[in-house]
């Protein structure tokens, strides 16, 4: 809370966070020009540049950035929503917990990639899969912290609202919503991440379109230029869709600093 | 809202504890505070004051007998009656303004009407620069003047005070007691107030209840008669000392 505020930076040190990833490039080059590895292993930064420029040109690197990102975003809002209902659910009534626990925490510690192929076997190898992993892969930590935030809604705030008089709406719209939001926002801001991760992996086991096909694709072909752009890529849709929910946190938990 | 009265009539809890056992935590007790009376509530820690006052306000039954407010039996929070506790008890998203009115926006008052009764009250709580203030930015102190705000904006017809100021310094705890007075003398709703201050009972209120050890029952029912309105001068009257020595006296026999 109060203190958790970033310090702004001093002025002159605006260039610290470049600092490493341009180390990085550097170390890279070096290494591509003492031709210790051929080409197709390690290709050079310019190399790499110059195959992103290809395929932005020929639409493949947008055409398949958005089949990923539409999946990601359509499994991210499935798997978010399914998750705060259940959750809220869980929260509320002692039996649906009791109920779905042991199998919440069993699926909960499988790996998605262990039964991403199931799914592709199921829902086939267009987007459906890939959607369907994305929101399984989402759907077990924004339950979890769903209940969590739901659970820490201070009794003397519920007290405070029952001898107010509040109805069940109220209580749920002023009081258990606002107290979870943290909790649920910082699982969302994990949920978007994993959400990628999830269409990915999807991609990976069987797929016509997306960056990880587009990776698969690449890789088979030694094309490793193409491989590092689609990389890249998806690490710009992580970080953008996490950004994004860093926005909204600051906007909706201004109280907090 | 006119005020109205508070009783308790053979008014018993007893909990049942995990494993069974049951603990009487308060009573048989029986009590009636007329309409407009500021009461104190005095006695050893444990001995079921937070309770009575929870059965008052309608947040848990009783095991037996029964709790009145205007003479109707409790059954679930009366809407006459304002309750306050020890904590400051915000909603920390909430500002100072928002918090205060939050009775009366679950009650549907309308933002304007909202807005009128609130700012109408800052001034006299001393919290007039703080409407957009979040309570992480407020002392002990002024939080407890917010929490007494968004109980006095309800114009209840009785207040239940669960040692509102007790989490306060001495220095601020009397200066927001005597606030309340003035609110008191205003507006004339009836006080149950909580209190370990036995100091603070007698400046404040007409009349203070002694509660023995758990399971708490009426000791004794001091009354005040220190002439209105109060001041700290008051509190070096003989007739000040001599009934704090009587009320401390029932509490070491309660
Ligand atoms: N929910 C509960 N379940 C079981 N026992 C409880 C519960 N609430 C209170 N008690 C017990 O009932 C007794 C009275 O508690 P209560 O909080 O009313 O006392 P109190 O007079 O307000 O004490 P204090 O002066 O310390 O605030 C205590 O022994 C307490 O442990
Ligand atoms: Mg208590």
């Amino acid at each position: 809370m109060k203190g958790s505020r970033r310090e702004s930076r001093p002025a002159g040190r605006a260039f610290v966070p470049l600092l490493l990833p341009v180390l990085v490039l550097l170390v890279w080059q070096v290494i591509v020009s003492l031709g210790v590895y051929p080409e197709f292993i390690i290709p050079s930064p310019a190399a790499v540049l110059a195959k992103f420029v290809d395929v932005l040109r020929d639409g493949r690197l947008l055409a398949n950035t958005w089949v990923t990102l539409s999946q990601t975003l359509a499994g991210l809002i499935i798997g978010v929503a399914l998750s705060v209902l259940l959750g809220y659910a869980i929260a509320k009534n002692r039996l649906l917990d009791d109920l779905f626990s042991p199998l919440i925490i069993a699926l909960q510690s499988t790996p998605v990639v262990a039964y991403a192929p199931l799914l592709v076997i199921w829902f086939g190898s267009g987007p459906t899969s890939k959607v369907v992993t994305s929101a399984l892969i989402v759907f077990f930590p924004m339950l979890m912290n769903t209940v969590v935030g739901l659970r820490s809604v201070p009794k003397s705030l519920r007290d405070l609202m029952l001898s107010l008089r509040a109805t069940p709406w109220q209580m749920f719209i002023h009081l258990e919503v606002p107290a979870a939001l943290p909790v649920l926002l910082g699982g969302l801001k994990v949920s978007a991440t994993l959400a990628v991760i999830g269409s990915v992996v999807g991609e990976f086991v069987s797929a016509r379109a997306g960056l990880g096909w587009l990776i698969n694709d690449a890789r088979y072909n030694y094309d490793t230029p193409l491989v590092l752009v689609a990389v890249l890529m998806l690490a710009v849709i992580a970080r953008v869709l996490y950004a994004a929910v860093g926005l909204v946190e600051r906007r909706m938990l201004a109280w907090r600093r | 809202m006119t005020s109205v009265s508070l009783a308790a009539q053979q008014l018993t809890i007893t909990y049942t504890l995990p494993g069974g056992r049951s603990l009487p935590a308060l009573g048989p007790i029986t009590f009636a505070i007329p309409a407009g009376q500021f009461v104190c509530l005095v006695g050893p820690s444990g001995c079921g004051k937070s309770t009575l006052v929870r059965v008052l306000a309608g947040l848990q039954p009783p095991t037996g007998g029964a709790a009145l407010v205007a003479d109707q039996t409790v059954t679930e929070p009366p809407p006459e009656v304002g309750v306050m506790f020890q904590d400051a008890n915000l909603m920390p998203w909430r500002t100072v303004e928002d918090n205060i009115a939050l009775p009366l926006e679950l009650a549907g008052v309308s933002r304007e009407e909202r807005r009128y009764a609130v700012h109408a009250l800052l001034p006299k709580l001393g919290l007039a620069d703080f409407a957009h203030a979040y309570p992480g930015d407020l002392s002990g102190g002024m939080a407890q003047r917010v929490a007494l705000g968004r109980v006095l904006v309800q114009r209840p017809g009785a207040l239940l005070l669960d040692e509102p100021f007790g989490a306060l310094d001495a220095l601020t705890r009397e200066q927001i007691g005597l606030d309340l007075l003035e609110f008191w003398r205003q507006e004339q709703q009836t006080i149950l107030m909580v209190t370990h201050d036995i100091h603070e009972a007698v400046l404040l209120s007409d009349r203070i209840l002694v509660m023995s050890r758990r399971p708490g029952r009426l000791a004794a029912d001091v009354a005040v008669t220190l002439d209105r309105p109060r001041a700290i001068a008051d509190t070096y009257h003989e007739t000040f000392g001599q009934i704090a020595a009587s009320v401390r006296d029932a509490i070491e026999r309660a």
